[in-house]
């Protein structure tokens, strides 16, 4: 109990240290001093540090990996797709994204404590395996870079009617890379952790082979999550085989992502599977 | 050969440069996607009839035309089925011709160096001594493992092979994955069986509850094993109620009649026989009753397996009489920690039993089992009976209704195994590891080509797939090393 509240403490604190960030990072676009966009990374760096803290007492708390239910799923997504801007900021000049992604990290903590939040359990005996640890943490972290491409390309789509009507970008946009460095940026994301989603779908079916006896039985998750993987596999393809760039590819880069989220919203929650392990 | 002839040849040849373009295949691929989305959408047969049931009550009409579209069993219907088989024979027409094409590439030497090397990338020349650079640049692209084809005057290099042989590697392990998937639906079984601590099972197909065998597989090739459960507990955490862990215990015997051997099988780890594997899949509670008639003479003793209806396994059965004159019938309800409040009636608080209960309504008149229909055991047809009595009986009570009596004796816990056999499942597996390093080893390669060339002047250039970043780099360090040696 002490560690769990520990870890709540550690949540309210990256909370806190999101929303400064917030503010460094408002100040920073329209001052266009450099100094609020450091302080603003720095915290970032902290609050990462801080979540990633939580996330581990969470998990000594409950005695177990923390990826039980969906407020434990939804503290280390947003883990993971702070610390992959964190991996993707050290090697592109992409401070601008620290607003859009705290706000995104913001958002979620804050369902996650307010509606997801449910005290720390044990396992139910089906959630009893190495695999868990395997399966969902490669799950989380494909999750993480996936939306993190989203934002990018969704950057990009917005940057791109500024440009196509030859409109000066707006100020939080002035310090961005150009468009071709995003668009390679969203594709160099994918398709480093496609193999990663991969490899979390076949976890899962090794798993699910040891668990309920089959693994592929088109459970709605498996399906979602066989269509995110035909909806990434059509967007390399797109990129490496026919050429598609820019608008097209972000727009499909988009639509793969919407059904990752769409398989982590809507079938957790509303869906009917064998993957009900929201805790809802 | 007549006109027509070649008219078909051609139209084939069409067809099939059509089905095997990688257009083709990208659009099955996004197809099989789409097609897949309905599965997850509407109830399935395959993975809960009672839910298709539920819907077909609901929607009678919009349910009918639904099912003629097979929306109810998406993944085994003629189209789903039509999308992947058309995918999987493009991906062999697209991927086999372009391995040939790759192994002969492998042998090969790279392709000559171009007429204009500057309508390639990064074009540059160098002022550097001509008799040197091809040697120096061939030294330098052999040290970094490029294949290099020196021609006189010019050099053309190549590195990254191993981009295009990841790639086909990854789609062939698809088809491996395929395969296996094939096979496993062709010579695999799939049955369940409801099995009451205390019972064997004999592993024939008279044992199970439901069976099911793949096209090329018969009721003979069952691996021959029996089960006795001998024990199964369930331990269940205090404060939420959920299940925490699950055991069971048995003797088996493999095959019949050899010794029997103690095992335990759990949750994630089942009893595996070769390819059969044994696995826990759900558990419930089987009241014990003993019925006696007028005269006193016991008209049924034993246990009847009852269904759980919620996570604190109130369980819900009917048991039957056929042979009693009138025939009889009790429609019943087991709660294993009894609780009651005005709003829900009779429910069960925890999935342990530490309180029981069983709750029945008993039936006199016709129970229809010979009406030709088939009856759910675990449901009364009373449309042709009469209710006689209703009534709560704690653990050892015996209730008097007029016609007889009936005894709550006890319980006994029940398991549902569940009993997989898939030969395909290790293609499976393998395609899988292997689509995996394949698929690393194609999208963390870079394939790029570096020429040289002695002409008035050293010219150097490149040409990167997919504009893969390094190049620039690659070639400013080679005219590094060219000019160093000046």
């Amino acid at each position: 109990m002490v560690l769990f509240t520990l870890a709540f403490f550690s949540h309210a604190v990256e909370v806190a240290f999101s929303v400064k960030n917030d503010e460094a990072k408002t100040k920073f676009d329209f001052t266009r001093t450099d100094r609020f966009g450091r302080i603003g990374s720095a915290m970032m760096v902290l609050a990462v540090n801080f979540l990633f803290a939580g996330v581990i007492f969470r998990g000594i708390s409950a005695h177990r990996v923390p990826w039980g239910n969906m407020y434990e799923f939804s503290i280390t997504g947003a883990l993971a797709f702070s610390g992959a801007y964190l991996f993707a900021l050290a090697k592109y000049k992409i401070r601008w994204l620290g607003l859009p992604v705290a706000i995104a990290v913001l958002l979620t903590l804050g369902t996650a404590i307010t509606i997801l939040y449910r005290p720390s359990a044990p396992l139910v005996p089906a959630l009893k395996s190495t695999w868990l640890a395997i399966h969902v943490s490669a799950a989380i972290i494909s999750g993480g870079v996936f939306l993190l491409a989203n934002c990018i390309a969704a950057t990009y789509l917005i940057l791109d009617r500024y440009e196509t009507n030859s409109l000066p970008r707006p100020n939080w946009a002035k310090k961005l890379p150009s468009l071709e460095v995003l668009d390679q940026l969203s594709y160099r994301l994918v398709a480093f952790v496609f193999p990663l989603w991969t490899f979390a779908v076949i976890a899962g079916a090794i798993w699910a082979e040891s668990a309920w006896g089959r693994y592929w039985g088109w459970d709605p998750k498996e399906t979602w999550a066989f269509i995110t993987w035909v909806a990434y596999a059509a967007y390399l393809h797109a990129r490496v085989t026919i050429g598609w760039r820019g608008r097209k590819a972000a727009w499909l880069c988009l639509f793969a992502g919407s059904t990752f989220l769409f398989n982590y919203i809507y079938v957790n929650i509303w869906g009917t599977g064998r993957h009900t392990y929201s805790g809802l | 050969m007549s006109m027509n002839e070649l008219r078909g040849r051609s139209l084939f040849r069409w067809a099939w440069r059509q089905l095997t373009s990688m257009r083709t295949a990208l659009m099955l691929l996004l197809l099989l996607g789409i097609a897949s989305i309905p599965g997850s959408l509407f109830p399935q047969r395959s993975q809960n009839p009672m839910k298709v049931a539920a819907y077909f009550a609901k929607n009678p009409t919009l349910a009918t035309w639904l099912d003629r579209i097979k929306i109810f069993d998406v993944y085994s219907s003629p189209w789903f089925s039509a999308i992947y088989l058309l995918l999987f024979i493009s991906l062999i027409g697209c991927v086999l011709p372009r391995t040939i094409e790759h192994v002969k590439a492998l042998g090969a030497k790279p392709p000559l160096t171009p007429k204009f090397l500057d309508r390639m990338e990064f074009p540059s020349t160098l002022e550097v001594d001509k008799e040197l650079a091809l040697d120096n640049a061939e030294q330098w692209l052999r040290s970094k493992h490029f294949r290099v084809r020196r021609e006189a005057g010019s050099i053309s290099a190549e590195k990254g092979y191993s981009r295009e042989s990841g790639n086909l590697l990854f789609h062939l392990s698809l088809i491996l994955i395929l395969v296996g998937v094939g096979i496993g639906s062709l010579f695999g079984m799939k049955g369940e069986a409801i099995v009451s601590v205390g019972d064997r099972f004999i592993n024939t197909p008279t044992s199970y509850d439901s069976l099911g065998f793949g096209k090329f597989q018969s009721e003979n090739s069952l691996t021959s094993f029996s089960l006795i459960v001998t024990d199964f507990k369930a331990k269940y955490d205090l404060k939420t109620n959920a299940p925490s862990d699950y055991k069971l215990s048995v003797l088996a015997a493999n095959p019949i009649g050899s010794k029997e051997i103690a095992r335990t099988i759990k949750v994630n780890s089942p009893l595996t026989y070769g390819n059969t594997k044994i696995y826990l899949q759900a558990n419930g509670y089987s009241p014990m009753v003993t019925i006696r008639d007028k005269s006193g003479k016991i008209a049924f003793q034993g246990a009847t397996v009852f269904l759980p209806q919620d996570g604190n396994l109130t369980s819900t059965g009917a048991i039957k009489l056929p042979d009693m004159n009138p025939q009889m019938g009790f429609v019943a309800t087991f709660i294993p920690t009894y609780d009651r409040n005005s709003k829900r009636g009779a429910f069960s608080t925890y999935p342990e039993v530490l309180d029981p209960r069983l709750l029945f309504s008993a039936w006199v008149g016709n129970l229809g089992l010979d009406s030709g229909q088939p009856q759910s055991v675990y449901r009364l047809n009373t449309t042709k009976m009469s209710r006689i009595a209703l009534m709560q009986l704690q653990l050892h009570e015996t209730y008097n209704f007029g016609e007889g009596s009936i005894t709550f004796e006890g319980w006994k816990p029940w398991v549902n195994l569940q009993i997989v056999s898939d030969p395909g499942k290790f293609y499976s597996l393998y395609g899988a590891i292997l689509a995996i390093l394949g698929l690393l080893l194609s999208l963390f390669t870079r394939q790029r080509r570096i020429w040289v060339k002695v002409g008035e002047k050293v010219e150097i250039a490149g040409l990167a797939k997919n504009g893969t970043p390094g190049l620039e780099e690659e070639l400013a360090a080679l005219k590094k090393r060219l000019e160093g040696e000046k």
